[in-house]
């Protein structure tokens, strides 16, 4: 399993907080979990998850989007971060 | 050292209290307070959402770097979540140091960190019903960034 989590704006964008997916090797990287993501759901959610400004987390670390994934990875997307 | 994330205010004044009891020499303090104008006006509310867990780790990976460049005696950070009133405290740094450089820079430092790397993302909502998320300014990156350049 993959469990998918979305934060903020992209929480609120795309209607989801989280995503439980069937591991599926074919989603080797954040990148090609992203192109699924955006396959199954369509334009809408391709809008927001290409975006530019996009930050990628894998297992709770920032990750760059070639970053592998493995059964069991929990995945999120948000937007830049505005604590403090 | 330690980092608390949490709902509940915090007493800025007890937490100075414990750092100052360490009797270190230098102790500095940053302390950041909910803003009453955004950028739609007056803002009445502010929405604090963050990732638990991830929030805990950056804080802490920050807090120890800082420990380390700076050589901090003790460092503590503590980050509110969830709806705050315009003027309640959001953020609070404490560090303490031999000597007064060292704790304004590791306090500095934690602070431009935690600005743009611990994941936390802040909603204003005004008396008009209008709400938007606040965008990250680049101001913010540029003030992490210096801290790793090349001198």
């Amino acid at each position: 399993m993959l469990s998918v989590r979305f934060f903020s704006l992209l929480r609120e964008a795309l209607n989801t907080e989280v995503l439980e997916l069937e591991w599926s090797s074919r989603c080797c990287t954040v990148g090609a979990l992203k192109q699924e993501l955006i396959k199954q759901n369509g334009s809408f959610w391709e809008e927001h998850l290409m975006h530019p400004n996009v930050i990628h987390a894998v297992n709770q670390r920032v990750v760059m989007i070639e970053e592998p994934l493995h059964d069991g990875d929990e995945i999120a997307f948000f937007p830049p971060m505005t604590g403090g | 050292m330690g980092v608390r994330v949490q709902i509940e205010p915090f007493d800025g004044a007890q937490e100075y209290g414990r750092l100052a009891a360490s009797g270190h020499a230098a102790v500095a303090v940053f302390s950041g307070q909910v803003r009453d104008f955004g950028y739609l006006g007056d803002v009445s509310l502010l929405e604090l959402e963050h990732y638990p867990g991830m929030t805990e780790r950056v804080l802490t990976e920050i807090g120890d770097s800082a420990s380390a460049r700076f050589s901090l005696l003790s460092w503590r950070i503590i980050h509110r979540y969830g709806p705050l009133k315009a003027g309640e405290a959001i953020v609070w740094v404490g560090v303490t140091a031999h000597h007064r450089e060292a704790a304004f820079a590791g306090c500095e430092f934690i602070m431009d960190h935690l600005k743009t790397n611990a994941p936390f993302w802040k909603k204003e909502r005004h008396a008009d019903g209008k709400a938007h998320w606040v965008a990250a300014a680049d101001t913010d990156e540029q003030r992490r960034r210096r801290w790793h350049e090349d001198s």
